[in-house]
């Protein structure tokens, strides 16, 4: 009997995900994370309805590399989610289903967010434009 | 028996419910959320080294105010929008879905309010 190679249905333990697969989840994962994002902001507001020394103490507690780190892995989530977003209203439009553009465009998106994180980064960190 | 029609039957087991308004409202809320989560960032300078004085004063602008206020409102409704269809996607069960959706949206509604609340509480007591 001659084996036939036939279609493998993709079962998620043995399928090897295409990127844009892995981003399209990494969408919805970022985008439950960032729900969490609005608590933090939410505490950040009432820290300074409490007054100065709350303030002061949340200003040291953020300060710290670990929490500092966490803070802009939120907004590198924020961005990624902002960027496929975009894809996602362009995809709602009809466009940009080209097959061979996908990797590009995922590329494009990834680049998109790290250059906004980087940005925001230095407009956080470099004095003066409070 | 039921005087129901099979027609009206089927479109009470639609599972759609809503889904159209919830759908464009998603898009919607996208949208503005694309220049308003860049205010954020103005927030979170102040955040890491404004002093008091800077940020409650920053926060006293009202257009810096409502522009903040309105990502915080637009993002919360947003992401209750997002986590409903996450909910809905992962669990099956009926009555757990449907109390975890409205658990959802009173808990972002009641942390939208509490942005607003906080908000002008600092706002007012600057004056």
């Amino acid at each position: 009997m001659t084996q036939r190679s036939r279609p493998l249905s993709p079962h998620l333990q043995v399928y090897r995900l295409p990127l844009t697969a892995v981003i399209s989840i990494l969408h919805r994962m970022t985008g439950v994370l960032l729900t969490l994002g609005l608590i933090l902001f939410v505490i950040s507001l009432s820290k300074i309805k409490t007054g100065e020394q709350a303030f002061s103490s949340m200003q040291y507690f953020i300060q710290h590399p670990l929490t500092e780190l966490s803070i802009w892995l939120m907004i590198y989530a924020l961005f990624f989610h902002l960027c496929h977003g975009i894809r996602h209203l362009f995809w709602d439009m009809g466009e940009g289903y080209e097959k061979i553009l996908m990797n590009y465009y995922l590329i494009l998106e990834l680049f998109g967010s790290i250059a906004c994180t980087g940005l925001s980064y230095l407009f956080v960190h470099l004095p003066g434009a409070a | 028996m039921s005087y129901q029609t099979p027609l009206a039957k089927a479109r009470g087991l639609g599972s759609a419910k809503k889904g159209t308004s919830h759908w464009w409202m998603q898009r919607v809320t996208a949208i503005a959320l694309i220049p308003l989560s860049f205010w954020l960032i103005l927030f979170v300078k102040q955040l890491f080294h404004g002093s008091y004085a800077d940020i409650t004063h920053w926060l006293s602008s009202p257009f810096n105010l409502v522009i903040l206020l309105s990502w915080a409102f637009v993002g919360f409704y947003h992401g209750a929008l997002g986590l409903q269809v996450v909910i809905e996607d992962y669990i099956s069960h009926e009555g757990l879905k449907i109390s975890l959706v409205w658990l959802i949206k009173l808990a972002f509604f009641t942390g939208a309010m509490s942005s607003l609340v906080f908000a002008l509480h600092i706002v007012i007591s600057v004056g």
